[in-house]
């Protein structure tokens, strides 16, 4: 079928760019003129602005400036200003948090005093951020689902940069900024707390991190395959569903005996995305809070299985002599 | 497409196909790899071996020829020679056998000069005598007291010298690449690809606190709600590097030792947890009882970038291999160097 004939198809339309709807009185404008470019319609549609700044966007974007200039001169520094070892050391450079013991407290700028400085700016960037979805989903009228996303997102961020931090009591537990830091920083903090695997909030999180992927190809999958049929254009079908929905549907009937549909198959999509992160962050919560060691606390309730000693007796040398 | 955006989407294709390649050349090992099991069915205790990598290991740890023993019998060393202080006990066929040994193990191409005045052999005014003394006490007492590392297996010069005057595995204090400094972030001890823990972002000198100093390893919770541990998860980054360069210095993985679903539990944990326990201590007795003692008699362009000596780590000796040299005991024909001299 050629694929004009499918309203979800990879043609280029090229009208007079449309600025979107007219915006409320004390609005900025919306600023650039739209375009058209033809890599940015193989991948999504081809005409990109105008974009909407605001003051809230601004804010965002200065804050988030901010954030990025102090995290990146404060690596910049600690390759002696060389431009070279910047590029080759990049994926390693950190800026870390202060001392265990500082605390709570502020310590001086070069302590990890930035490093507060710099969270302080990247959290109010999200958080701008954040406020500037809700305000441009509202601005057009749509309901603010993308926002209460996104507000998911931010709380497993908060949990592990602010709100655990404050509740054990030392900035120090917080994550660096760096590529591979963070990376390694996830790590140590798995093994300083037992291994993060058996924390059932950790294995809820992945289990609607993995059940997102595999809904969104369900998903995609189903709209595309049944696109032939033309399901996409069955805009009636709330009244008098198509043979392409039907199709769909059934497949899924037949597959597993059971479908969602094509308003469902948002929420339960929505929904694991969201879980995602609010199960992570109640798991982070709890680390180190309320859970010191998560696999004793596994065996502790029976999910831990033990398994025959193959090595024999193995003590530690140190037991009775201290440490 | 016009011909100007098939070229463009080409060439983009080309780079990125060409940086991958790279990418997948410069950090993945060819195969063959062969994975030996070790723990119970499902645990994953399994060491992972390359029998390419193997060979190369297996020549550079080919153990050299032993000089035939010359008995006990006849005078002693320390009547004939001048100046012996430690091995005066033996046979002058023992001593000069030893004495040989040595120069092919340390410095087969200096020869007997790198360490003795030739025109004066008794003579202490070369440093390098000095610390080759010590050293030989150094291999006496690990052979005699440290045999819960070293078992009967022992040391010899030849297990960190491997024919060379400064062996190729030391470490010194490390401050770290240059650092601007000012209002911005010190040091904070990590932060760049660090060599030490395979390459990571993890601190770039843990031998500092843990092979010298004594600071604590352990930072896991003992109980699974809190009770009082306050190791933090930096100090966990600094045991987590000690773990990485141990675990590089001997060619295995975290499960050669660990049961890694619960790396502090030692029931769980293999015999060889116990060897490297007394390693690591053994490290620490031998950096703090010979190494930095002997700083001032190193020459300064000895030591290293903070003005200290070479210490040892878990290289030292390993060089990769899980046990040094294979497991060969080379001291076996040697016992003048198993007890401590009187």
């Amino acid at each position: 079928m050629a694929e004009y004939q499918n309203i979800f198809n990879r043609i280029q339309a090229r009208g007079p760019g449309y600025p979107g709807v007219p915006l409320a009185r004390g609005s900025w404008p919306r600023l650039g003129k739209p375009l058209h470019v033809h890599l940015a319609g193989l991948i999504g549609d081809s005409q990109v602005g105008p974009i909407y700044f605001g003051t809230v966007g601004m804010a965002s974007v200065i804050c988030g400036l901010i954030a990025f200039e102090i995290i990146g001169l404060n690596m910049f520094a600690s390759v002696n200003w060389d431009p070279v070892q910047f590029v080759r050391q990049l994926p390693w450079l950190a800026l870390e948090p202060p001392a265990p013991q500082y605390g709570l407290h502020i310590p001086p700028l070069s302590q990890g005093g930035w490093w507060l400085v710099a969270g302080f700016f990247l959290t109010a960037s999200i958080l701008l951020w954040w406020w500037r979805v809700y305000k441009r989903a509202t601005a057009l009228g749509l309901g603010t689902h993308t926002a209460w996303a996104f507000a998911a997102a931010i709380w497993l961020y908060l949990v592990l940069g602010f709100i655990r931090p404050l509740l054990v009591g030392s900035w120090s537990e917080a994550v660096p900024f760096g590529i591979f830091p963070h990376l390694d920083w996830t790590a140590a903090f798995s093994i300083r707390y037992g291994n993060l695997f058996y924390n059932p909030f950790h294995m809820l999180s992945i289990a609607f991190l993995y059940g997102s992927t595999v809904l969104f190809a369900m998903h995609a999958a189903t709209v595309l395959a049944t696109g032939r049929y033309g399901a996409d254009r069955e805009l009636e079908q709330i009244a008098d569903r198509g043979t392409g929905f039907e199709r769909g549907a059934l497949f899924w009937r037949w597959c597993m005996g059971f479908n969602a549909t094509a308003e469902s198959i948002h929420r339960w999509a929505w929904w694991f995305a969201v879980l995602c992160p609010l199960t992570g962050g109640i798991g982070i919560l709890l680390t180190g809070t309320v859970v010191d060691n998560w696999y004793l606390w596994g065996v502790k309730h029976d999910i831990a299985p033990t398994y025959p000693p193959v090595f024999g007796i193995v003590t530690d040398p140190a037991a009775g002599a201290g440490q | 497409m016009n011909w100007g955006i098939r070229t463009t989407v080409s060439l983009l294709a080309i780079v990125a196909g060409t940086l991958l390649a790279i990418v997948i050349l410069f950090s993945f090992e060819r195969p063959p790899l062969q994975s030996v099991q070790r723990g119970y069915r499902g645990v994953g205790m399994q060491e992972n071996y390359n029998p390419r990598t193997l060979e190369v290991l297996a020549v550079a740890n080919k153990v050299p020829g032993v000089l035939p023993s010359l008995g006990t019998a006849g005078p002693k060393a320390g009547t004939v020679y001048k100046n012996v202080k430690l091995l005066g006990g033996l046979s002058v066929g023992q001593f000069t056998r030893l004495m040989a040994s040595i120069t092919t193990w340390v410095s087969p191409k200096q020869g007997c000069a790198y360490c003795h005045d030739t025109k004066d052999m008794a003579s202490d005014a070369l440093y390098t005598k000095v610390v080759a003394r010590r050293m030989i006490q150094m291999v006496q007492h690990v052979n005699a007291d440290w045999k819960p590392h070293v078992v009967e297996t022992g040391v010899t010069c030849y297990t960190c010298h491997r024919g060379q005057p400064v062996p190729a595995n030391v470490w010194f204090e490390n401050a770290g690449p240059p650092h601007a400094h000012g209002q911005l972030e010190t040091e904070s001890g990590m932060g760049y690809a660090s060599g030490p823990a395979g390459l990571t972002a993890l601190p770039y000198d843990p031998y500092s606190p843990f092979l010298e100093k004594d600071a604590s390893i352990r930072v896991q919770a003992t109980t699974a709600l809190p009770s009082g541990n306050l190791q933090t998860i930096k100090q966990t980054e600094w045991t987590y590097a000690l773990m990485m360069n141990i675990s590089q210095s001997l060619g295995v993985n975290c499960t050669y030792c660990h049961n890694s679903r619960e790396f502090g539990d030692w029931k769980q944990s293999t015999p060889q947890r116990t060897t490297a326990w007394h390693g690591i201590r053994m490290t620490r007795d031998l950096n703090n009882g010979f190494m930095t003692p002997l700083t001032g008699t190193f020459p300064p362009a000895r030591l290293g970038p903070q003005g200290d000596v070479a210490k040892i780590n878990c290289a030292t000796c390993h060089q990769g291999v899980y046990k040094p040299l294979f497991g060969v005991s080379m001291v076996k024909t040697f016992p003048e160097l198993r007890s401590v001299a009187p």
